[in-house]
């Protein structure tokens, strides 16, 4: 029996109304000076690419954002692995400590945004346990001094995001067959060498999927900094989705913000392209 | 803010570890307590949430860290009352409710013939709505504003609706697609010879049987929805359709630095999630192994 095509219209209707459409349009203001619906816009070509590679404030974000995007996605693999090999386990606490440590993975960003906004002001409980623990010492302006705001920032999405990789993990660690860790071990393979030879390779569609997603999301990431820092101090913390905010809404110039968000476009597409790559060599070996 | 996967890991459930007890008993105890201590400090953040939330201003003040002796739910109170947080709470239900009712109507039946039929066009159409888990909605988000506000749908639950059922698509037809593709068509041809249309048959013998991914696409689209911010902002902020997200970013501007009673309406907003994260916590889990997020 055929479908009809019919079946698709109401989908491709609102895809193309919500997302299509709009983007394809966002593409061409990319190329315009385009500052309000009164005033027809012109295009003027590659302009507010030019105006964007000297723009601090663009510049800062671009490197941010790339920062950002690669340390959250080395530090959350590894994080998430981690938790995952401790809790695919016979501890007790298995089931209790999987459901906690996904639970923030579930909040909203914003109220992780304020809730960690919090506990880093410089009186806040994160200096105030560590000097409760004797670490004084440690105690920083977490999100007000320049030189460490953006790693406090990677820091926040981590932890709200480490358990999705985590049961990402988990799901993947369900794939490892026990009999081939057992002849490793029968092989003479240590506790490592099982983890390394055995375990990790098998691991690789999971981490492929855990680190795509972390990979773009990050790249997009709005939500927390924009409520955390704004950006700042300075452009210390600025990424495109937060710059590309302000210029559209704030400072009203259409054009240049839409040049912003192709430029995040193509960057994630690039990664994306990427990454598919790695996934098919991958299919091909093994 | 969507992102995929390949099917690998799959509907991969996160079942129990192979229970082999390894070690000596004292080393297992010591595996234990060293979880549950990363635990405990991974935990902090929901600590504080607590303890400021329930805290009066001048014990916050005296004591930080210390855990509120005289819990003041006065602060969920004030914060209910003085943030219209009944009126947010509505909202997003409503929001949330209606775009994934559409969702699952949009995207089943347009999954259908994605599934079914295989064709260069179907085959290209479905790759179009996958374009959709990378494009970042930034590059749209001005022009889809001046539609919305052309169409007079600006501080309107239906401009909302409309957003979320068009951007969240992509990971439920992305979804719903891959069910389909492995679900056998003897029942569907089984309708046909008994001489039901497509319509029918979709209605009668697929609906029913998509109900396990059903389930995946409601809670990962419910999640998404109810703790997206950035357009909620754009299209309600400031209006009495404002969802709860939104309503919590003004919150926090009014009260600057009442921590205790932002706090507070921050745990409102959450509440709903973590309790239907906590009673159906093995499908949400499940959900999120399959490697999706939005």
């Amino acid at each position: 029996m055929r479908v009809p095509y019919l079946f698709v219209v109401p989908a491709l209707l609102a895809y193309g109304a919500v997302v299509l459409y709009p983007t394809v349009a966002g593409g061409y203001y990319a190329f315009t000076d385009w500052a309000g619906r009164r005033v027809a816009p012109s295009v003027v070509g590659l302009d507010n690419f030019v105006e964007l590679l000297g723009a601090p404030a663009a510049r800062a974000a671009l490197r941010n954002t790339l920062v950002i995007a690669a340390s959250t996605t080395v530090v959350q693999t590894v994080v998430g692995l981690a938790l995952a090999l401790a809790l695919h386990s016979s501890l007790r606490s298995r089931h209790l400590l999987r459901t906690l440590f996904f639970a923030p993975a579930l909040l909203p960003p914003v109220i992780v945004g304020f809730l960690w906004q919090y506990i880093l002001t410089p009186g806040g409980p994160l200096n105030g346990a560590l000097a409760a623990v004797g670490l004084s010492s440690l105690q920083q302006n977490w999100l007000g001094d320049a030189s460490i705001a953006l790693a406090s920032v990677i820091g926040v999405i981590v932890w709200q995001n480490a358990g999705l990789t985590m049961v990402i993990y988990l799901a993947g660690l369900q794939g490892v067959p026990v009999e081939l860790l057992e002849a490793a071990e029968i092989d003479g393979a240590n506790r490592w060498q099982r983890l390394r030879r055995v375990t990790v390779p098998l691991l690789i569609p999971a981490t492929t999927i855990a680190m795509s997603l972390t990979l773009i999301g990050s790249l997009k990431l709005f939500d927390q900094v924009y409520v955390m820092t704004g950006g700042g101090p300075g452009y210390a913390t600025e990424t495109l989705s937060v710059v590309m905010y302000k210029e559209a809404f704030v400072s009203g110039r259409y054009g240049y913000a839409a040049a912003i968000a192709l430029v995040l476009t193509m960057i994630v597409f690039a990664f994306a392209l990427l990454q598919l790559r790695g996934l098919r060599r991958f299919q091909v070996d093994a | 803010m969507t992102a995929a996967t390949g099917a690998a890991v799959g509907r991969g459930t996160v079942r129990d570890a192979p229970r082999r007890r390894r070690g000596s008993p004292l080393r297992r105890l010591a595996a234990e307590l060293g979880m549950i201590a990363v635990a405990l400090v991974f935990l902090f953040p929901f600590y504080v949430f607590l303890a400021v939330a329930l805290k009066t201003p001048a014990d916050l003040a005296a004591s930080p860290l210390a855990f509120p002796t005289d819990p003041a739910l006065q602060n969920v109170a004030d914060a209910w009352s003085r943030g219209d947080l009944g009126q947010a709470l509505t909202s997003s239900a409503v929001v949330t409710g209606l775009s994934v009712a559409g969702l699952v109507l949009l995207g089943s039946t347009a999954a259908y013939l994605l599934a079914r039929r295989a064709q260069r066009l179907s085959l290209a159409l479905y790759l179009l709505f996958l374009l959709g888990l990378m494009i970042p909605l930034q590059l749209g988000m001005v022009p889809l504003y001046q539609l919305m506000r052309d169409a007079n749908l600006l501080q309107t639950y239906t401009s909302l609706i409309i957003f979320e059922v068009g951007h969240q698509l992509p990971l439920v037809v992305f979804l719903y697609t891959g069910f389909l593709r492995a679900l056998p068509r003897e029942y569907e041809e089984a309708a046909r010879v008994d001489g039901a249309g497509p319509l029918t048959t979709f209605r009668r013998i697929v609906l029913p049987l998509l109900r396990p991914i059903t389930g995946t696409v409601v809670i990962l689209s419910s999640i998404n929805i109810w703790n997206d911010f950035l357009t909620p902002l754009l299209y309600v902020g400031g209006s009495a359709q404002q969802t709860l997200p939104v309503a919590i970013f003004a919150f926090r501007g009014e009260f600057a630095s009442q921590w205790q009673i932002i706090f507070a309406g921050m745990g409102i907003a959450i509440a709903p999630i973590l309790l239907v994260y906590f009673l159906l916590q093995k499908y949400v889990i499940k959900g999120f192994a399959s490697g999706i997020k939005g």
